[in-house]
């Protein structure tokens, strides 16, 4: 018994990254970037507004966030729906209450499902990011690409049919991606992506179709990550998002600015006993010299400008 | 399969040899950054997928990414501001992948020890022959890449065969004489090191290297909050500071650059590190050198000891 002798064999073996999705590059040794009014930490407050279909298909891996029980899974559904109904307003005040402009990720089957949200959210003039169809409609890698390509072109011909703000980035559903996404997203005029997280500044991400900037949303300080993931305890939430504005802070001061990247899903920040503590963390960052919120484009747009092509 | 690996036997933690640290430490502290390289797009083994998502699995392979172009040098300021150097698990290829990383390592003086070629390459279905090549390349890769004598191992991904830990011993003396592939990490059955049985008969032995005090386990598989990390961290420490008045203990903490450095996690870390530092009587060290010291000091007296412990066991 033994492998392949192709398991011995190692063809990427060489200086870099084993692909050519983008460059190996270290943090510390990039040049520093400096934020509007001599700011140190871009605050991007990342909002999801998901439709978590009751009749979720099968797919090769689990829905995050999705469906668990058999059919119909009302606890489920009804409960992501609670998001766009109820806790979507309430992080809404709690946004407006420390002046922190929120983006917000919008799966493209949610703009006919509650208009009123998304007048409310056009009126706002936030930020709109494309995020796929629906949350079942997973951009992973074995998805046929007719679909694939289909569900993108679709959800943002409905974004940008609807909203005048323009929508130039985008968020796949449950962060996966094909191996054509990138390529797909070029070809729809997006300019920038938000599910790799292997760094905690914008960079060059190569497709086919050309470049776009990959604008790393943090996983780790998700929202859902912490509390639904690991179990975390509110306040936990509250003191990991506190920790870590201030190590980014303290290490900007010496390396230039950086960014704190929070992801906020209604559905589980939003709850009436969760809320408090997304405010305590938001008093105490936006409380810090040297904080800047503002959106994704503000904080792509800012770095763009200062890279030397 | 073998009912127990036979690799070392029963030693109870009672009336065991007195363990004396350099310049009368009670405890020898060492931590064992994991620098690893995880392929996006590995070839498949049989035995065990490499991630949960068809290719590309960017959520996996992105934050062990994070570790290298981030976490890497937050980590190893924190090790520089504590003096301690760190015991290198380095997954060898990325000797060619990220070479400014090795040479950052390798001024401070760090230790480097054998983590595999890529932690997405399994021991799991290898035949003794490919086991052995690959546990080749490794060494010879570190040596060639800092000069080093490798001397110890943590299987890729802790994936085992029933000959790793010879074929790891007997490649060293292989490429080192005496000097390489003397100790062993895959083992967690003691707070103290013990010898261990090789079918060559080489002096060789286990260092505690915590799976309890990883990062990774307490984070990702154990879901421990932050503080609570560092408070465990804390305890581990008082308990064998404590017992090591009696007897020398060992504390590990093994790290991944991708867990303890993230904004939210370092400071738990380095709390723990600040009192765990801010000690008497502690031995800042390396897996090497525990090893080293073990075997010249204690090696023989403890072969003796288990042995007597032992008498009229079946």
């Amino acid at each position: 018994m033994s492998l392949d002798k192709d398991y011995l064999h190692y063809p990427q073996r060489h200086y870099g990254m084993d692909h050519e999705l983008y460059k190996w590059s270290m943090l510390s040794e990039r040049a520093p970037v400096q934020w509007p009014n001599d700011g140190k930490l871009a605050l991007w407050v990342n909002v999801n507004i998901d439709f978590f279909p009751l009749s979720q298909r099968q797919n090769p891996v689990a829905v995050p966030g999705g469906m668990k029980m058999p059919y119909p899974d009302l606890r489920h559904f009804s409960l992501r729906d609670y998001g766009n109904r109820v806790g979507v307003y309430r992080i809404f005040q709690a946004l407006d209450k420390f002046s922190v402009k929120p983006t917000v990720a919008i799966n493209g089957a949610m703009v006919d499902r509650a208009p009123y949200l998304m007048k409310f959210i056009a009126e706002r003039q936030d930020e709109v990011l494309g995020h796929g169809w629906q949350m079942d409609h997973l951009h992973h890698g074995e998805v046929d690409p007719a679909d694939e390509a289909q569900w993108l072109d679709a959800s943002l011909r409905k974004l940008r049919g609807y909203f005048k703000q323009p929508v130039n980035g985008w968020l796949s559903p449950g962060r996966m991606q094909s191996a054509a996404t990138a390529r797909l997203l070029v070809e729809h005029d997006i300019a920038y992506m938000c599910d790799w997280i292997n760094d905690e500044m914008p960079y060059d991400f190569r497709s086919e179709a050309g470049v776009l900037t990959a604008m790393p949303l943090s996983n780790e300080l998700d929202d859902f990550f912490i509390m639904g993931n690991n179990l975390h305890s509110e306040e936990s939430y509250a003191e990991q998002l506190q920790d870590a504005c201030d190590l980014l802070l303290a290490e900007a001061q010496s390396q230039g600015g950086r960014m704190l990247a929070l992801n906020i899903h209604p559905w589980m920040s939003g709850q009436p006993h969760r809320i408090g503590y997304l405010e305590q963390a938001l008093a105490y960052i936006t409380a810090q010299p040297g904080v800047w919120s503002a959106t994704a484009s503000e904080i792509h747009q800012v770095w763009q400008a200062q890279q030397k092509r | 399969m073998k009912v127990d690996p036979q690799y070392y036997d029963y030693w109870p933690y009672h009336d065991r040899p007195k363990i004396t640290w350099p310049n009368g430490a009670k405890i020898a502290f060492w931590v064992a950054p994991n620098i690893e390289f995880y392929e996006l797009d590995p070839p498949s083994n049989p035995h065990r997928k490499a991630w949960p998502q068809p290719y590309p699995a960017i959520a996996g392979y992105g934050i062990r990414d994070y570790g290298n172009r981030v976490g890497h040098m937050r980590q190893m300021a924190l090790l520089d501001k504590y003096n301690i150097r760190g015991s290198i698990s380095l997954s060898t290829a990325l000797c060619d992948h990220h070479p400014e990383i090795i040479e950052l390592c390798q001024a401070r003086d760090w230790e480097f020890f054998s983590h595999g070629i890529y932690n997405t390459r399994y021991t799991y279905g290898m035949s003794s022959e490919q086991e052995r090549e690959m546990i080749h390349d490794a060494m010879v890769s570190i040596h060639k890449h800092t000069g080093q004598k490798c001397a110890g191992y943590l299987a890729p991904a802790l994936s085992h065969s029933d000959e790793t830990i010879d074929l790891f011993a007997e490649v060293g003396t292989e490429l080192f004489g005496d000097e390489g592939g003397f100790y062993t990490c895959d083992l967690f059955h003691d707070d103290q090191p013990t010898p261990i049985h090789t079918r060559s008969g080489k002096r060789f032995v286990s260092i505690p290297y915590s799976l309890e005090m990883n990062d990774t386990i307490a984070y990702v598989s154990n879901k421990v909050t932050p503080r609570q990390y560092g408070r465990m961290l804390k305890a581990n420490f008082d308990r064998l500071y404590q017992e090591g008045e009696q007897s020398g203990t060992i504390m590990c903490i093994p790290t991944h650059n991708y867990q303890v450095s993230c904004p939210h996690r370092l400071k738990a870390y380095e709390e723990a590190l600040e009192y765990i530092t801010g000690h008497s009587d502690v031995w800042v060290t390396t897996g090497r050198e525990i090893a080293s010291y073990y075997k010249a000091h204690y090696y023989d007296d403890a072969v003796a000891d288990i042995a007597n412990k032992n008498k009229g066991a079946v």
